[in-house]
């Protein structure tokens, strides 16, 4: 009898601290989710003060009971948002459309076509994969800017197309398709450009879109090469602007409006990653970079 | 060149000319300018060849500061967000609900533009005439002295780039050591609590050396990245880095090449091969490292 209580007692007693120990675990990582979530907090709670009442907060007020956009509406006239938004948006589309044809020519040739030269081609294309942009940045700058390329688009989006880590990514993918199926394809007469478009697209389809989210997000984000190509707020991309928008911007500071552009440049790729979270996560979990 | 294999090379054209106009030549012209004393940019001609380049960078009082702001970054930034990262992915994989909405959530800064968030960064630990900044509030009500993050001390301006660099990289890590600690066979935990193994005990002598690979994979991208950290900085401290004494590598290599000091491209190529030279070689240690501890 007093065996049975003792099993009831350590079995209580058991529970009684993983329920400690999940409290504690769950507050731990609630914390860190403050952490990550506030600065964003911060960022929209600021965007919609009145620069009258931001001004006049000596201390920090943490809600705000009379919200107003006209930060928003100052961040579109004051200042060339919308400009740099086009921008942005313009590079950031053109890079990945070319950046995804070249990607898929160069992974079908490793993946599926069979000629001279290709193991070493390979070899060659992953060693480049080590190379840090900060060593070829310098003599790109040098070429675009003999081409005369400076602020123009094409000056942006041409050096920043390469991307060896999709090719190899993509011919894994493309490896796996069955060549079964090129084999039936090829006795119908099928051309290569025919059985890429219409049976290895398909099939990777889930790939191509995770390379095309994560390199729509490279490119919104991208700020070095944008920096030292263009120096005419014409060709700004966000980064810049928003560098540009916090050094001479407004004609005095103007922390909301300053915010609310931070916001507007924000917002499409939360919102992106609030639709594809899942492939973006797997896709960086299988090698993306970034710190 | 028989048909069949022009079609191959073909196909690979338009990757071939890309990479080589933008990564194999550059790669290799990079060490040309490197070595090209007295390079004009506009005239195109130099006087001779040395390293001239290199023992200028090395006594640039610009690129000494660089290095050892680079360097407190890396130590400080590498050791705490791999060593937080593994315990809220610990963490993660101890708890039966709501996982998945932390994973999302902690993965949010990842999609956010550096310069842009920054500035958030920036406006909370910023002291003004018209307000001290949340951050000092916070030191306030526990009975500090107010301090300027961003216009301030030395250390205190590391302090907020170390703060906003783990906050950056944390996403990255986090994701990564998650997805390798939830592809541990379960039997192993199993087989260790039949035999009455104590927590501390599974994870120092299960859980981490199955996954010391992907720790290590972990701390040389760290090391690798924490070195090449720059829009971090510019977007606390703006594009003059120099006069905040905030540059970093990166930076330095930057503005030889263009901006206020710039026009220098084979002191920036210079600096870019000792960065280089610098990152391969921490790189290589960590290999040696990790060949003696890592269980695969």
């Amino acid at each position: 009898m007093s065996k049975i209580m003792d099993f009831e007692k350590i079995e209580r007693g058991a529970r009684r601290t993983e329920r400690v120990r999940n409290v504690i675990i769950y507050a731990l990582l609630g914390l860190w989710a403050l952490v990550v979530l506030f600065p964003f907090y911060w960022m929209i709670l600021t965007s919609v003060k009145s620069y009258s009442a931001y001004n006049a907060e000596y201390i920090p007020q943490l809600f705000t009971l009379s919200p107003t956009l006209q930060n928003y509406a100052d961040a579109f006239t004051a200042v060339p948002l919308a400009r740099y938004f086009l921008n942005t948006l313009i590079f950031t589309v053109i890079t990945t459309a070319v950046m995804m044809i070249v990607t898929v020519l160069a992974a079908y040739a490793f993946a599926r076509l069979d000629f001279p030269g290709k193991n070493a081609a390979f070899v060659v294309f992953l060693s480049l994969m080590m190379i840090p942009n900060e060593l070829v940045i310098i003599t790109n700058f040098v070429t675009i800017t003999n081409m005369d390329l400076r602020n123009t688009f094409l000056g942006l989006i041409l050096p920043s197309i390469t991307s060896v880590f999709y090719i190899y990514l993509l011919k894994e993918n493309f490896a796996q398709v069955p060549d079964e199926l090129y084999y039936a394809a090829k006795v119908d007469a099928t051309s290569d450009m025919k059985y890429l478009r219409k049976v290895m697209i398909p099939i990777c389809r889930p790939t191509l879109v995770t390379i095309a989210i994560l390199k729509v997000i490279e490119c919104w984000n991208s700020y070095v090469w944008p920096r030292l190509i263009t120096d005419d707020p014409n060709y700004f991309l966000v980064s810049n602007g928003i560098q540009e928008i916090r050094e001479n911007g407004f004609g005095r500071e103007n922390i909301p409006a300053m915010m609310s552009a931070v916001v507007v440049i924000s917002v499409p790729l939360i919102l992106l990653f609030l639709i594809f979270h899942k492939k973006i996560m797997a896709g960086v979990a299988r090698g993306g970079t970034k710190g | 060149m028989d048909n069949r294999s022009m079609k191959g090379w073909l196909y690979l054209l338009p990757a071939i000319l890309f990479l080589g106009v933008f990564m194999v030549y550059p790669l290799i012209d990079v060490y040309i300018y490197s070595f090209e004393e007295g390079y004009n940019s506009a005239s195109q001609t130099y006087y001779g060849v040395g390293t001239y380049n290199y023992s200028y960078v090395l006594h640039d009082p610009y690129f000494l500061q660089a290095v050892k702001n680079t360097l407190i970054l890396v130590c400080i930034t590498v050791p705490i967000s791999t060593g937080l990262s593994l315990l809220i992915s610990l963490g993660l994989s101890n708890i039966p609900r709501l996982r998945n909405l932390f994973q999302t959530v902690y993965f949010l800064p990842y999609v956010t533009n550096t310069l842009a968030v920054g500035l958030v960064f920036m406006i909370l630990f910023r002291k003004t005439p018209y307000t001290d900044g949340l951050a000092n509030l916070v030191i306030n009500f526990f009975g500090g002295e107010s301090i300027d993050f961003i216009d301030g001390p030395y250390w205190a301006k590391m302090l907020v780039l170390c703060l906003y660099t783990v906050w950056v990289v944390m996403p990255f890590k986090i994701l990564v050591l998650t997805s390798a600690l939830a592809s541990v066979d379960e039997t192993y935990y199993k087989a260790a609590r039949v035999d009455g193994t104590s927590s501390t005990r599974i994870f120092w002598k299960l859980t981490l050396p199955l996954i010391s690979p992907t720790m290590f994979y972990l701390i040389i991208t760290g090391f690798i990245g924490a070195f090449k950290a720059y829009s971090d900085a510019v977007a606390l401290f703006g594009t003059n880095l120099n006069a905040a004494e905030m540059n970093t590598i990166v930076g330095y290599v930057y503005d030889m090449l263009y901006g206020n000091s710039g026009g220098y491209p084979s002191y920036a190529s210079a600096a870019a091969i000792i960065l280089f030279a610098i990152v391969l070689t921490i790189t290589c240690i960590n290999l040696l490292v990790s060949k003696k501890h890592v269980h695969y």
